[in-house]
């Protein structure tokens, strides 16, 4: 079976968020494989495992994502693609990052392409349904159960904390949803293996795009922090007066009624 | 893995003689590989061993040993054993990361890292192509788990006054032993002990036994204090046969396995000490920064932030020195996977000796200090088990007795210099002389580039140390070794040379690199720890002058020190530099450089 993976390198959970001119501060911050992502290499790897064939992992960024695509080979991937895209994009959005990765996987024959439900960075969710769309498959999120028998295919899908089974055949496009699957930690052995396995980089060119045909559909007008979180207040006094202060408060502080 | 320029180093070379930024290893050097070893060595003890630390605290053994088959998995057992034997021939830099991640994880890790080296390592260096085909598989999986039986009812310190005895039988097949074996790490449930005996009562030689072996039993578990996830047994052997070809090494020689081993086993002790005080660090700042008195989080008191600044800056120290031994163990033993010549075995792992004993020593009390700091710091709640820092505190303690206890360690250290001297390795009168001549005349700045005056103080703590180093060979030459009072006090400037000097150029090497500006979270650690070293150099040189000398020349040679060390103590923003420093840790909450 020939699947692919989409995976993204995000902010490790633990970082704080800080600003600097307007942009998502960087430096000395730690990164990791998205999350989400991590259920789609490790239900990749399992997936090969039972039923034979290749995982290619496939990431666009920059060259910093190596180290994620390490990872998932480490973890136990056979290949791993890098579309370095630091110098050619500036400003990507979902749709950017949607092109780039269809028209790599167009030639490719894919059975099963399995990305995170989510980036826990962006959020959008948007990558994998707009690949799929432009790959002309069907596509399935959140799910949290995958199971295969010849061509066809049985997913469990979280639909709002309810499941839903649907059936459908390959190829196919399917996003993960936590509970999928618990992913492995790579194994000593599995790094010292994925130093020598093959990670493709590639840039536009390459995929024969212009900057134009990956330009962003959207405009990001600013970025903030959320409001920091004031202390609680205990209010005191009669329960009359407190519910009168309450919603003076509500009225002149919090602005919500 | 490592790439480091090939120095002519000799062990203990930072004792007489200054060391060059390029030639050190530091965790800034760390692979891509070494990271990832390092995360999943993090992630198996956070999602495997932590949930499970109650159950594991109470003596569930078969538990313990799920957890070690777990690790053997994951080819955490397997990276100090050659992949010609089912192991992974790693560096020594991934040996010291493994040990660092184990080490929070208190009875677990001793157990892990009981196995790992002293049980694992005699038979990786010295064992036969039989002996390690045997074996060695076995234990990189975990199916085999190992210990290390030396100490006995009256042979700890002194463990070759071993009362335990072999002799071959008649038939010429198998030694008999007879002896008791004390504190022995791992025996509950271990398949493979290494045994040291004395051939017909005089030769001291190690063994391979295996559990089921006739005459082989274990005496009841001992309730210790900490690290109770580990077994403690006595192993007591009553006419115990071992077949022929189980015997280690060569007769009479089990004392070049014996202690040479334990210099890989302090090396790796230092780096889960260290790693468990980053553990007990972390703890520390997270509850201080959310408990409030006074209307403040702890953390936001100055008496407390100068708590995480020495702590985070001792934590530093223990973190260069480890990593810097783990280069120098790497270029004296990387090569030595293949070989099966024992003598140069012995000689390479007993090279650095003097540094094995330094990351023992100071990892044990670093440790042992972040621990006390850290309960401390919880207050009340620190004394209460649910916390957490309790088991911290009393899990600590033992690392300043086994593995040779941190006296024993200590004497070693200044001992080690005196033997070269004594075979004429090296000229100490002629350091002596030099350091004597710095002292009385230093050179006005002698460096230009970063961190130019920490070196300086770097250099008058090693001039310190080798004055005092001569007044020592002078008043009592041979009979040195008796005067322990002298060695300890040698032993502590070695100490405080050789973390200071780490800590210091691991951190001019990242400002070379990164620049003075991104750097300055270890420019202060640095000074931080080296402002701690200067105060104790100044006390302990001047308390050896006083003992060593007559009063006249005494008070000359004190008012020397005494100038020196205050011309190049730095003074004036230590307390804000120590906010600082603490400002930083509290913001990460956890000890970052």
């Amino acid at each position: 079976m020939n699947i692919y993976v989409l995976l993204k390198r995000t902010f490790d959970t633990e970082e704080k968020i800080t600003l600097s001119n307007g942009k998502i501060n960087e430096d000395g911050a730690e990164f990791i494989i998205n999350p989400y992502d991590e259920y789609a290499v490790e239900e990749a790897i399992q997936v090969r495992d039972a039923h034979g064939g290749e995982v290619t992992v496939v990431t666009v960024g920059n060259e910093e994502a190596e180290k994620q695509l390490r990872t998932a080979l480490a973890m136990g991937a056979d290949k791993a693609v890098l579309i370095n895209i630091e110098d050619d994009v500036e400003n990507g959005d979902q749709y950017t990052t949607a092109k780039i990765l269809s028209e790599y996987l167009k030639d490719k024959d894919a059975d099963l392409i399995i990305g995170g439900n989510v980036a826990i960075d962006g959020g959008s969710g948007q990558v994998g349904p707009r690949v799929a769309e432009l790959l002309d498959i069907p596509y399935i999120t959140t799910i949290t159960k995958l199971t295969i028998e010849g061509q066809n295919v049985s997913v469990v899908r979280d639909v709002e904390g309810d499941s839903e089974t649907i059936e459908t055949q390959l190829p196919l496009l399917v996003t993960a949803q936590q509970g999928l699957n618990e992913p492995r930690y790579p194994s000593l052995p599995g790094i010292m293996k994925a130093k020598k396995k093959p990670l493709d980089e590639l840039e536009l060119d390459d995929l024969d795009l212009e900057e134009d045909d990956v330009e962003a559909k959207t405009k990001t007008i600013e970025i903030f922090l959320p409001p920091k979180k004031e202390a609680g207040r205990v209010l005191q006094g009669d329960l009359a007066d407190q519910v009168k202060e309450l919603t003076g408060l509500l009225r002149t502080e919090a602005k919500v009624i | 893995m490592l790439e480091l320029t090939k120095t002519i180093y000799k062990g203990a070379s930072f004792l007489v003689s200054k060391t060059d930024a390029s030639y050190l290893f530091t965790p800034e050097d760390f692979t891509d590989e070494h990271k990832m070893i390092g995360r999943t060595a993090r992630q198996f003890i956070e999602k495997e061993v932590a949930p499970y630390s109650e159950e594991i605290e109470n003596q569930n053994f078969d538990l313990v040993v799920k957890k070690l088959r777990k690790a053997g998995s994951l080819g955490l057992l397997a990276h100090s054993i050659p992949e010609a034997y089912g192991g992974l021939g790693l560096d020594k830099i991934s040996k010291g990361i493994v040990g660092e991640m184990i080490g929070p994880s208190g009875g677990y890790g001793a157990a892990h890292s009981n196995h790992t080296c002293i049980a694992t390592l005699p038979i990786t260096y010295f064992g036969t192509e039989e002996q390690k085909k045997k074996y060695l598989p076995k234990m990189a999986s975990g199916e085999y788990i190992g210990a290390y039986c030396l100490t006995e009812p009256n042979a700890g310190s002194d463990a070759l006054s071993s009362q335990t005895t072999a002799r071959l039988n008649e038939e010429g097949t198998h030694y008999i032993l007879n002896g008791t074996k004390l504190y022995i790490t791992n025996a509950a449930f271990s398949d493979t002990f290494i045994i040291y005996a004395k051939v017909d009562g005089d030769h001291f030689t190690a063994f391979i036994a295996e559990k089921g072996f006739p005459g082989l039993t274990l005496g009841p578990e001992e309730n210790k204090m900490g690290i109770k996830g580990s077994s403690t047994r006595s192993v007591i052997l009553e006419d115990c046969l071992i077949p022929a070809e189980n015997l280690l090494g060569e007769i009479g020689k089990g004392h070049a396995i014996a202690l040479n081993v334990l210099n890989l086993g302090r090396f790796n002790l230092g780096s889960a000490c260290m790693g468990a005080a980053k553990y007990g660090f972390k703890k520390a700042v997270q509850y201080t920064g959310e408990r409030k008195q006074f209307g403040k989080t702890i953390a936001e008191f100055p008496a407390t932030k100068e708590k995480v600044a020495k702590m985070a800056a001792r934590i530093f120290a223990a973190e260069s020195i480890q990593y810097r031994t783990a280069g120098l163990l790497e270029e004296a033993l990387g090569d030595l996977y293949e070989t099966n010549d024992r003598n140069t075995v012995s000689k390479r792992l007993s090279e650095f000796a003097a540094e094995c004993a330094i990351c023992k020593v100071f990892g044990s009390e670093t440790l042992d200090y972040v621990a006390d700091e850290a309960l401390q710091l919880f207050g009340g709640a620190g004394f209460i088990k649910d916390y957490g820092i309790e088991q911290v505190y009393r899990d600590s303690r033992i690392n300043r007795i086994f593995e040779g206890t941190n006296e024993i360690n200590r004497l070693l250290i200044p001992t080690h210099l005196f033997r070269k001297t004594l075979k004429g390795d090296l000229n100490l009168k002629t350091k002596v002389h030099e350091a004597m001549l710095q002292l009385q005349n230093p050179e006005s700045s002698p460096y230009t580039g970063p961190l130019s005056s920490e070196r300086e103080r770097i250099d008058l703590i090693r001039n310190l140390f080798l004055v005092c180093s001569g007044l020592a060979y002078d008043s009592f030459g041979a009979n040195l070794a008796d005067e322990q009072e002298t060695l300890m006090r040698l032993a502590d400037l070695a100490i405080g040379l050789f973390a200071a000097e780490s800590a210091v150029y691991r951190t001019i090497k990242a400002v070379e690199k990164n620049g003075k500006e991104n750097e300055a979270v270890k420019i202060g650690l640095a000074e931080a720890f080296l402002e701690e070293v200067m105060w104790d150099a100044e006390r302990l040189s001047r308390t050896l002058v006083s003992q060593l000398t007559a009063d006249d020349h005494s008070r000359q040679l004190q008012k020397l020190i005494i100038r020196e060390c205050t011309r190049l103590q730095a003074s004036d923003n230590n307390f804000l530099r120590n906010r600082s420093i603490a400002d930083y840790q509290n913001e990460h909450g956890e000890f970052s450089s």
